[in-house]
């Protein structure tokens, strides 16, 4: 076991030891289960040290539950594989619930999608704030106040020392979104996963956080896993972009690429259904993809979207191929390279 | 029917007192601050402000989930204060923020819509069982999904049980309270749609919160823009997205993302300290972060102007 508060401790011996230029969160062939249900099915993604890798996808299509299994932190019944989980080079496929809380909340961060799964409502924004240093550091109590209250600020929270002793329940939800924010970044993380961070937060705020949370990764070099359905997030922030759809990644690729030239029909269809000022007329149906996401069975074969899909045919029931459309940029379709705009029929309008 | 506005609101406040400490005397936060306004049945009124003005604070003193500090609610031309808990649920609804907290963990989805017709305590079990289930398929939920608990959902499909708990007492208005924050476009696609179908089949009235102003100024035919706690611009939806009048109505506007890769996030130039809810600025509330602010800003409140369909609150207005 490690001593505890020994960072260095972690690289461990032999084969574990950590790669000098090793990507700060490698994922390899991810899958999760839930009893019937397979919520991921073999997900393989990157985030590099200063690098934010966007995730986007349906709802349902497994994004928190990739973070979840990440961290270490899937509900009950919840059973996880991967080949490959490696936190800045050290595989933690292995590692106990005490080795993985003492990563959590220290190098690596999390915000969740629901606020008050992090939030204790039993105890002040100030107390939880500062207990995670307290944890992880052992800072006197005087000396976290003063990070915490520094934070709030950060986040744009004016008179911090009210908030810090305000409750959960007496906050509203983008202020509760912003403690969350300022929480996880208590301990100076390298890697931070955040799970649709500014969806409660209207725009300005949210174009504060952003920029917030830019300024602080390049000041310390902090990777961000960002999961978000805000395609106008993703296109201004991202370096890379992941979709995920029933649980696979379908399409990866740089942000630009992914944008100027989607290659999946559902990336495709995500793209026409964003609703944009000054495009969009009222009481005019909003494009969209018709359909839900089918529920997957363990050993499910074939592409999942092909029940919604405007080009399936029959090869799309066999095994999908993984096909490389650019420098980085992935897509699992049966799809040729460039198929013709004129195969997507149903785009129209 | 009635000719009366669907929602009218008049003079409505709401004070929380907050306590900073053990010893520290409370402090005031005025959350919604002597606001006015009315809605016309059938039609959508977009809210949008930013995080803690006091959106969600006045959409629970409208579902009279709130007491007002002062002023008063009338629903479809009747005080809310007088009407009993269960008519008041025939006639307005929910939708909230936050799915997760907003519904019972410990509940079957199908146990969980057919809560407001449980609540009615005159209706058949075979007419309630018949109306879960077509609220269910109204929102695209499978009488398997109906069986599940809401942790076995994803965010998404919460949200679309919440949907089908305010339907299905078929209720005149509902208040959507960012209603769709939690869902990827497609899917907030689909539900925008279903939310404006349902608008025509059942001539519902919106309230409807969000801070998407892509997605209001598509459901919405018109939009108040609040600030610390009031209304500082409304107008029908086209001329406020054509022409906002507001400073803040127009770093609103500029602040919006669109998804064009390589353009970054803008700086809209209202500074990156937020204002204290608890300290509202004198003068007009918005002048420290106003990048058009002169001298009168700070020391006299700006008069409401009439504008367009609506009015705007700025010293700007009144001079134009
Ligand atoms: N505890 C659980 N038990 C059973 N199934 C679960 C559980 N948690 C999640 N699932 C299922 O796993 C799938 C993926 O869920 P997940 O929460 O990761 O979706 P998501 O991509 O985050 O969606 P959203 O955008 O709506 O948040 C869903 O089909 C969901 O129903
Ligand atoms: N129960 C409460 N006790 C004390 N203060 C409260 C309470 N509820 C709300 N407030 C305060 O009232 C103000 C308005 O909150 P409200 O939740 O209405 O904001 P909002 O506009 O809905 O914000 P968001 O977009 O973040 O949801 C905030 O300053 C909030 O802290
Ligand atoms: S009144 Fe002054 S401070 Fe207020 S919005 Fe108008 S210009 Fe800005
Ligand atoms: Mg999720
Ligand atoms: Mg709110």
């Amino acid at each position: 076991m490690m001593p505890s508060g020994d960072r260095s401790a972690e690289s461990g011996e032999g084969l574990n030891r950590p790669a000098e230029n090793a990507s700060l969160l490698e994922v390899e062939n991810l899958r999760v289960t839930f009893g019937g249900t397979a919520a991921v099915r073999g997900i393989s993604l990157k985030v590099e040290k200063g690098e934010t890798h966007c995730l986007v996808g349906e709802s349902g299509c497994g994004k928190s539950v990739t973070s979840l299994a990440v961290m270490g932190l899937l509900a009950r019944g919840g059973k996880r594989e991967a080949e490959r989980l490696a936190f800045a080079g050290t595989d933690i496929r292995n590692y106990g619930e005490r080795e993985m809380s003492r990563l959590r909340g220290d190098r690596m961060a999390m915000i969740f999608q629901e606020p008050m799964t992090s939030l204790n409502p039993a105890y002040t924004v100030g107390s939880q704030m500062t207990e995670v240093l307290r944890r992880h550091r052992g800072t006197p109590r005087a000396q976290a106040v003063d990070r915490a209250a520094e934070l709030l600020g950060r986040v744009g929270i004016t008179a911090p020392g009210l908030r810090l002793g305000q409750y959960p329940h007496q906050l509203s939800g983008g202020l509760r979104q912003r403690v969350m924010i300022a929480m996880a970044l208590m301990c100076d993380p390298e890697l931070l996963i955040a799970d649709e961070p500014t969806t409660a937060l209207d725009v300005t705020v949210q174009a504060q956080i952003l920029r917030l949370l830019a300024g602080i990764q390049k000041e310390l070099g902090l990777g961000i896993l960002l999961i978000t359905h805000d395609l106008g997030v993703v296109a201004r922030i991202a370096d890379r972009v992941s979709v995920m759809y029933a649980g696979e990644v379908v399409e990866s690729g740089p942000t630009a690429e992914l944008f100027g030239d989607p290659q999946h029909p559902y990336t495709r269809g995500l793209l026409t259904c964003i609703p944009v000022p000054g495009k969009v007329k009222r009481d005019e149906p909003l494009g969209s993809i018709p359909g839900i996401v089918p529920r997957i069975p363990p050993g499910y074969v074939g592409c999942a979207f092909r029940d919604r899909c405007p080009h399936a045919h029959a090869e799309c029931s066999g095994e999908i191929p993984r096909r490389a459309a650019g420098p980085g940029h992935e897509v699992l379709c049966t799809l040729p390279a460039g198929w013709p705009e004129g195969r997507m029929g149903r785009q129209a309008a | 029917m009635s000719g009366a506005p669907a929602i009218e609101v008049r003079g409505l406040r709401r004070v929380f007192h907050v306590r900073q400490g053990l010893f520290a005397p409370p402090r005031q936060v005025v959350a919604v601050d002597d606001v006015s306004f009315a809605v016309p049945a059938g039609s959508v009124l977009g809210v949008v402000g930013e995080s803690g003005c006091g959106k969600s604070t006045l959409a629970r003193m409208i579902l009279g989930l709130l007491p007002p500090s002062a002023g008063e609610v009338l629903v479809d031309g009747r005080r809310l204060s007088e009407m009993d808990r269960r008519a008041r649920a025939r006639l307005i609804q929910p939708v909230f923020q936050d799915p997760f907290s907003s519904l019972n963990p410990r509940r079957r989805v199908r146990d969980i819509v057919a809560m407001p017709l449980v609540a009615q305590g005159s209706i058949s079990r075979a007419e309630i069982a018949r109306r879960v289930e077509e609220s269910l398929s109204r929102v695209g939920l499978s009488t398997e999904q109906g069986t599940r608990f809401p942790s076995q959902l994803s965010g998404g499909q919460r949200q679309r049980v919440a949907i089908a708990r305010a339907l299905v007492l078929r209720p005149r208005i509902v208040v959507c309270d960012e209603p769709t924050s939690a869902l990827d476009v497609s899917v907030q696609a689909q539900i925008l749609n279903l939310l404006a179908e349902l608008r025509r089949e059942l001539g519902l009235t919106y309230l409807f919160i969000s801070h998407n102003l892509a997605v209001v100024e598509h459901v919405a035919s018109e939009v108040a823009v609040m600030y610390l706690g009031r209304i500082v611009e409304t107008n029908e939806s086209e001329a406020l997205f054509a022409e906002p009048r507001h400073p803040y109505t127009r770093a609103l506007l500029a602040s919006v993302l669109t998804p064009e890769p390589g353009l970054g996030v803008p700086d809209v130039g209202l500074g990156d300290t937020m204002p204290d809810p608890a300290n509202i600025p004198g003068g007009c509330r918005f002048h420290p972060r106003c990048p058009l602010a002169f001298e009168r800003c700070p020391v006299e409140a700006p008069r409401t102007t009439p504008n367009g369909a609506g009015f705007v609150e700025c010293h700007l207005a009144e001079t134009a």
